[in-house]
């Protein structure tokens, strides 16, 4: 009996193999079908495009927001059907983004400037809608990142698919997020703006919360939720202040406004105030750390990677367009908030051992560079030197699509490493070089990239950053000279700051010995797409770190658009040579240099190998100090790592260290078990959000006072509010 | 004609910079009553290393391989683009100096990396060292840089020097704190005493040694010899920044024989200080280098600030 069930059960698993055999094979036909159709609508929209020029720009960008909604609606059935997710709301998305990068790329490169009206909203005000050169390079980032996501994505959710979650809601959302975030960059109109600014805002907090069964991921998107809509108040005043000054909701109307000095300057700061929550610049960054690391990995790409792009371009769009006119105090004061930031959030990131949290903290630590690069920009505007703002502004925009690139890899890496090892604590891995080699490599060039290291894309973007910076003798007032220079040591001091973190991440992840069960019996991805994704941003962080010139020659587009000048210098010496301010003062050839250092690394490989005797490598156990047995343990941590830094930068964390020392036992009298915590907290919690958390308790402790219960009283309130207000209106 | 010239400079300092660690070797043991090693010493070490087997622990990956290629050649390219005799460097135009840092940078990361990648506890050690010690340096290096290129407004190393021999009887004050702070940071760089001792393999105060300590064989000499670039590299920076008088603008031999003993005169006199710091001064703790690179940066800003308030015109 025992033979004939063991019999059965072969038979049963044969079938189901067999089974499982052929519904591989039918999938990777339909990944197939899928990969084609994909090919063939981008040749076609490629070749469209080409076909109609600028004017085909502001249809594809249309077509990419009905594409992501369309992805949206198809994903409604995904509970029942996962393929729907899998292959037709990915899909989508994807066409999605490759119709952003060619309506945005188009945009950029004949510098259009296309309105049009879509006849929604309030009766007396349809929504309008606007793309020109800055909105368009903001969509040609977003449709980059998705095309990686979108490739990424289907092998991802698949660990979502027998769970308790709903597919649905995350198809549903991601459709939503995605097309809010293209309204954004469209909308022309403050009202339409923050329609779309809700979508983004709303729809993502479903995203966060989406993994919920666990409270502190409730609790990360109910954060994340009260801060956006704190910053989207700000923004609404901000948009008010400039409204109550023109005619009507309308950025036309809002551009031609010349409202006091006074007034500009207080819609500046509560500008500056919305977009920079948003944008998760210090000390408004608190929820950006526990929101992106609880999101699914591919989210976390696009909120980190694209989101707070959004909000960069909000700000750009607010100040240098919108606003009437510039000064040096926010220059100032945005130059101030990005160096904390960057250093700050670099600081930090050192100091995590969650992988995604960790790059959450460096996306703080990006931001903080873009918006330094915006503020050199502000600066040099408003002392009367355009052409060096508009330095700093391609330096800052640079940054953005670079941020955009590599840090969209790494998050989409992440979640390859998630996926593979179920593991997110950078001290439980280890040795992955060897398990996933292609992940490594495609890790490790966002890392240099992240890093700001040549030849990389980081780099160049940073090089900019320091040019501009450099140019300050060109101010007039002292201050401000003395004052711009040290700004850019503090970005140095970043760079160092970046390159140990990401030496860290990289030592302890992939290096050395693996840490964990998990880790050791870890294998890389067999699927391909969901290494093409991460892989083809990685060829892009080579690309745009190697050859700069163009993209620089077409951001240059965007300043020209908003003010009307060009970087000083025109690209004298051709298409290998980055000179942003003159020849004589700065040039960088990265593809010179880098063919000098493959000439080196040549000649320095075959003529120093030894004559006539083959190259002998012998492998041997490392140096263990005569002990033997070197264990994964014995390895230097993340924790020790980090651990000059904590010391050196004391001041900036919160640091509780304790020992745990366990009752010694009987027998030998020494401590039976010890026991270490660490643990690092956010100074800014302390300092500025436990109080306010306190004072609005405490004020809604005395509101709570009318608080009666009988519904009778809360009719009366409710008339009398009404009876007020009308008397306000009418008076 | 003007590349090929480039690059016998280049040869020139690859082939000169283990001289120059010689040399200082050399001046150390006179200063400390120790017999001396002959000047040509390190190249015997290096073709000594170059010629033994090459051991690789057995959990290193292909990082630990590249790093010493990584090293050697970013050492070369950043001697092709300091001017040690010669001016007019068409190389200089394809990196500035930022770009030098950073391709310093790229090796760091790659040696701290390869120290991370055996797994053992020194490695670690060593890594997380150098770079904490390199990231406070950046910020050193580049303010005591950006005083420089300031006044010349070029970041471009040879057209700063030109500046400065265009203009030889300025009297600039802030250079005196740029070079000051430059010299320290140089000397945290290159891993010399006070900062990291060369000459120890004492686990609790190695830095760089750390790093390496699983090197062997061709690694390690090329390592080996990196290091001695760079070490020639600072001093040559040193040397011609900040005192440019006697190298060549022209090609004319006379010319080039007289900028060739006028750069071997500056470094002689600059290894001087060097090693009277060294056999004068007992190696820092670890945690005192932050107040020395702390000190570093704070004598560049001073340098950047001179320069604004005193040497710009209203």
């Amino acid at each position: 009996m025992l033979k004939d069930s063991a019999d059965r059960l072969r038979h049963e698993l044969a079938d189901q193999s067999k089974n499982l055999w052929l519904s591989g094979k039918a999938l990777a036909a339909q990944n197939t079908v899928a990969t084609g159709a994909l090919a063939i609508a981008a040749a076609a929209l490629a070749g469209y495009a080409l076909w109609a020029g600028a004017r085909i720009s502001m249809l594809l960008a249309a077509l990419s927001v009905i594409l992501a909604l369309a992805s949206s609606v198809v994903s409604i059935g995904a509970d029942r059907n996962s393929f729907l997710l899998r292959h037709t709301a990915f899909v989508l998305l994807g066409l999605s983004g490759l119709c952003g990068v060619l309506g945005g790329g188009t945009a950029m490169l004949a510098r259009v400037e296309i309105t049009g009206e879509f006849p929604l909203g309030l009766p007396w005000l349809a929504w309008h809608l606007r793309l020109d050169a800055l909105s368009g390079f903001f969509l040609a980032v977003i449709g980059l990142a998705l095309v990686a996501v979108s490739l990424f994505g289907p092998n991802y959710v698949r660990e979502y698919e027998h769970g308790r979650r709903s597919l649905a809601l995350l198809g549903i959302a991601t459709g939503v997020f995605v097309a809010g975030m293209e309204l954004v960059l469209l909308a022309d109109d403050a009202f339409f703006f923050m329609i779309a600014w809700e979508l983004m805002s709303v729809s993502s907090y479903f995203l966060v919360a989406y993994e919920h069964e666990q409270a502190a991921n409730r609790r990360a998107a109910f954060l994340y939720l009260l801060m956006a809509e704190a910053g989207a108040l700000f923004i609404i005043l901000a948009f008010g202040v400039l409204a109550a000054f023109s005619e009507g909701f309308t950025f036309s109307a809002m551009r031609e406004a010349s409202p006091a000095p006074v007034w500009t300057s207080i819609a500046f700061t509560l500008g500056l105030i919305g977009f920079g929550m948003k944008a998760g610049i210090m000390p408004l960054h608190a929820w950006l750390p526990e929101a992106h690391p609880v999101a699914p990995s591919h989210i976390s790409a696009l909120m980190s990677g694209v989101m707070l792009k959004v909000a960069v371009y909000g700000l750009i769009r607010f100040s240098f367009d919108l606003l009437d006119s510039l000064h040096w105090q926010w220059g100032i004061a945005v130059l101030v908030l990005g160096s904390a930031s960057a250093v700050l959030g670099v600081l930090y990131a050192l100091m995590q051992n969650n992988l995604k949290r960790l790059l959450a903290y460096s996306s703080v630590e990006n931001i903080g560079i873009i918006f330094m690069g915006l503020g050199l920009s502000m600066v040099f505007y408003s002392t009367g030197h355009p052409h060096l703002g508009a330095l700093g502004m391609v330096a800052a925009l640079y940054h953005t699509l670079n941020h955009a690139l590599f840090k969209s890899l790494l998050f989409l890496s992440a979640g390859t490493i998630l996926h593979q090892t179920h593991e997110s604590d950078c001290e439980r891995m280890g040795g992955l070089i060897h398990s996933m080699p292609r992940t490594a490599i495609i890790f490790l060039i966002g890392c240099l990239s992240i890093a700001a290291l040549p030849p990389f894309n980081g780099f160049v973007s940073e090089w900019l950053t320091f040019q501009a910076a450099l140019q300050a003798t060109a101010l007039s007032s002292g201050v401000l000279r003395s004052f711009v220079p040290v700004t850019a040591a503090m970005l140095a001091l970043t760079g160092g700051l970046s390159a140990a973190c990401f030496v860290r991440v990289y030592g302890v992840v992939f290096l050395g010995r693996p840490r964990s069960r998990h880790v050791r019996h870890a294998h890389g991805t067999s699927s391909k797409t969901m290494l093409a994704g991460p892989g083809l941003l990685a060829l892009l962080c080579v690309f745009f770190g190697i050859l700069p010139a163009p993209m620089v020659r077409l951001l240059e587009g965007i300043p020209y658009q908003l003010t009307g000048q060009l970087l000083p210098s025109r690209h004298t010496l051709g298409w290998l040579w980055l000179t942003p301010v003159s020849p004589e003062t700065a040039s960088y050839a990265a593809p010179l240099v880098l063919l000098a250092i493959l000439l080196a690394w040549v000649v320095s490989f075959k003529l120093l190998q030894p004559r006539g005797k083959a190259v002998s490598i012998r492998r041997g156990e490392p140096w263990d100090c005569g002990f033997g047995g070197l264990t994964s343990r014995m390895q230097y941590t993340g924790t020790a790592f980090a651990m000059p830094f904590r010391r050196l930068f004391a001041q900036s964390f919160d640091v509780e260290e304790m020992l745990d020392e366990h009752p010694p036992d009987a027998q030998n009298k020494r401590a039976a078990r010890l026991i270490y915590h660490l643990h690092i907290g956010d100074r800014f919690w302390r300092w500025l959000y436990e109080p306010v958390a306190n004072a609005i308790w405490r004020v809604s402790r005395q509101v709570a006072r009318i608080q009666t219960g009988h519904i009778r009283t809360y009719l009366s309130y409710s008339f009398l509010t009404l009876i007020v207000l009308l008397w306000v209106i009418s008076r | 004609m003007i590349w090929l010239l480039n690059i016998l400079e280049t040869l020139l300092f690859v082939a000169a910079a283990p001289l120059f660690s010689g040399w200082i070797q050399w001046l150390k043991c006179l200063a400390q009553n120790r017999k001396p090693p002959p000047l040509w010493q390190p190249y015997r070490d290096l073709a000594k290393l170059f010629r033994k087997e090459t051991l690789v622990a057995e959990q290193a990956s292909w990082i630990f391989y590249t790093a010493p290629y990584i090293g050697f050649s970013v050492a070369v390219l950043v001697a092709a683009i300091v001017p040690l005799i010669w001016v007019g460097l068409p190389s200089a135009a394809i990196a500035d100096v930022i770009v030098l840092v950073g391709f310093f940078g790229l090796a760091r990361f790659f040696q701290a990396l390869a120290g991370l990648d055996i797994g053992t506890a020194f490695g670690g050690m060593g890594s997380s060292r150098e770079m904490t010690i390199a990231s406070l340096a950046e910020p050193a290096l580049l303010m005591a840089v950006f005083t420089l290129a300031v006044s010349a407004s070029t970041t471009n190393l040879s057209a700063a020097i030109e500046y400065h021999l265009a203009h030889p009887h300025a009297i600039r004050p802030s250079y005196v704190f740029a070079g000051l702070a430059l010299m320290l940071v140089a000397i945290a760089e290159a891993g010399r005493i006070p900062v990291d001792n060369p000459a120890t393999h004492l686990e609790l105060t190695m830095i760089h040694e750390a790093m390496i300590l699983e090197y062997s064989g061709r690694h390690l000499a090329l390592i080996e010899w990196a290091t001695q670039i760079r070490l020639m590299i600072y001093g040559v920076l040193l040397a011609n920044v900040f005192f440019p008088w006697g190298i060549a603008q022209s090609f004319e031999f006379a010319v080039l024989l007289e900028a060739i003993a006028a750069i071997a005169l500056k470094l002689m006199i600059l290894s001087m200080i060097l090693v009277a710091s060294e056999t004068l001064l007992a190696k820092m703790r670890l945690f005192r280098v932050s107040q020395y690179l702390g000190f570093a940066y704070f004598l560049g800003t001073l340098g950047m600030l001179i320069h604004i308030v005193v040497e710009v015109g209203p």
